[in-house]
């Protein structure tokens, strides 16, 4: 089995729903850190079978808050010392800015560069939002 | 107080806040006269980034009609947007200029993009296929002038309630009022957007059926709200020419109507309301078109601060 070893500081984000760790990193913009990172894929996992891993070396302010839009059940441990110092608990958020974008080709958002990228919670169970300028809704990271 | 707002959205304004505006545009109607200087030195800005013959002319005459004056363009080639100028840089240099502006936008959300750039008031004059709040106010006013009230009654949509934006703007507005009831008639492809039914009709328990025949609920209707499919929103060619004949008013289904079904249409209408209905008493949309500069003359004052 392939080991990847534990970290003495940096953030794990784990219980990754297997086939979306390569959109998170993306999402985080993990391609331009200049720290270490690894992206697990396929790891084993008692409780889905199979899930994707994060982490993170020697980094841990990092906005992940907004993780909760694609799934708040993945779990995020802050390590220090080699140690979980922190948990954070994600929600979905009822307000997202800059994170998604508008699919409608009629939307002032596909023309006007310079403004926010605004979408409110609609559904919770589905995680779908609003998108504040035209109202159209989307769910941007269903399966 | 409406002094120095925006209308964007008919969710921008209380009902009692609307109330004044309709309270004001009744009292017009009865003495214009005594408003014909009550906006002596006021300037609209008039930015049509898409064709209008209704909206802006009765904007325009509005204005003229309260004395101020209007600056602006109807072409956007001939401005400074044919350059790429965004709406924010725009609308702040018309805020230069003018006291209140009108944007007509095919962007969805441009006339909101402009309202948060500036600090004066911005109405929105219709954003694609999305909303077009002052049909709203022209709707409400002739439906108030013809049965009094519009709380209790059944409104009928028929036609292109995808990309109809007055259509949008109405459910919304109406969705506030006790006892009203929708009976959306149009194709499959062309029914209301998700959000108009899950977020408007289904929250506010607004009851509604969606159908594609419109004989058999005629009788009971007390408003059929016409539209017009929107060439100017399909992508595609075949599927507007597929569409747009799909319902056609005629005096022949006129005759399904009751006594009291008023037919009201934002205008401009292509085929589907027959030129024969239009001397039936129950077709309302021309003396509609002319409700629409009065309600707009009282919307100026109230944004400006006048009354």
């Amino acid at each position: 089995m392939l080991e990847i070893t534990s970290i003495e500081k940096g953030i794990v984000i784990d219980h990754i729903p297997s086939g979306y760790g390569i959109k998170l990193f993306n999402l985080l913009k993990l391609e331009k850190a200049d720290y270490t990172v690894a992206l697990i894929i396929n790891a084993f996992s008692d409780k889905m079978g199979k899930k994707d891993i994060i982490k993170i070396n020697n980094k841990i302010e990092f906005d992940v808050e907004f993780l909760g839009l694609i799934n708040a059940d993945l779990t995020i441990n802050i390590i220090e010392d080699g140690k979980i110092i922190k948990k954070v608990r994600l929600t979905v958020p009822e307000k997202v800015t800059n994170v998604i974008k508008c699919k409608n080709p009629r939307c002032v958002t596909s023309v006007e560069s310079n403004i926010d990228h605004v979408f409110h919670l609609v559904d919770r169970e589905k995680r779908s939002y609003r998108c504040e300028y035209c109202d159209d809704i989307i769910i941007p990271y269903s399966k | 107080m409406l002094k120095g707002r925006s209308l964007i959205d008919p969710s921008d304004f209380t009902r009692e806040e609307f109330r004044e505006i309709f309270d004001l545009a009744h009292e017009i109607i009865k003495n214009p006269e005594k408003f014909s200087k009550s906006c002596e030195g006021k300037i609209l800005a008039t930015l049509f980034y898409e064709p209008s013959t209704r909206t802006r002319f009765s904007f325009e005459a509005a204005m003229l009609r309260l004395g101020g004056q209007i600056i602006g363009f109807s072409e956007p080639n001939s401005s400074s947007v044919s350059k790429g100028e965004s709406i924010s840089d725009t609308i702040k240099t018309i805020e230069c200029y003018a006291d209140i502006a009108v944007m007509r936008h095919p962007k969805e959300g441009a006339p909101k993009v402009a309202s948060q750039s500036v600090s004066f008031p911005v109405i929105n004059a219709g954003d694609g296929g999305h909303q077009h709040p002052t049909q709203t106010l022209t709707d409400i006013l002739t439906m108030e002038r013809l049965k009094g009230n519009i709380e209790n009654k059944v409104y009928g949509f028929c036609g292109d309630l995808k990309f109809g934006r007055t259509v949008h703007s109405l459910i919304k507005f109406l969705s506030n009022y006790e006892g009203v009831r929708f009976i959306l008639i149009s194709p499959e492809e062309l029914r209301v957007p998700e959000y108009v039914r899950e977020e408007i009709m289904k929250k506010k328990n607004v009851p509604f059926v969606e159908v594609e025949k419109m004989e058999p609920y005629l009788g009971e209707i007390d408003f059929l709200y016409m539209t017009r499919v929107q060439r100017e929103r399909f992508f595609n060619e075949e599927d507007y020419i597929r569409l747009k004949d799909r319902f056609i008013l005629d005096a022949e289904k006129m005759s399904f109507a009751s006594p009291e079904t008023y037919i009201l249409h934002p205008l401009p209408r292509v085929n589907e309301i027959s030129v024969e209905v239009d001397i039936d008493p129950r077709a309302q949309y021309f003396q509609q078109a002319k409700n629409g500069m009065f309600v707009r003359m009282a919307l100026i004052l109230k944004l400006l601060g006048i009354y």
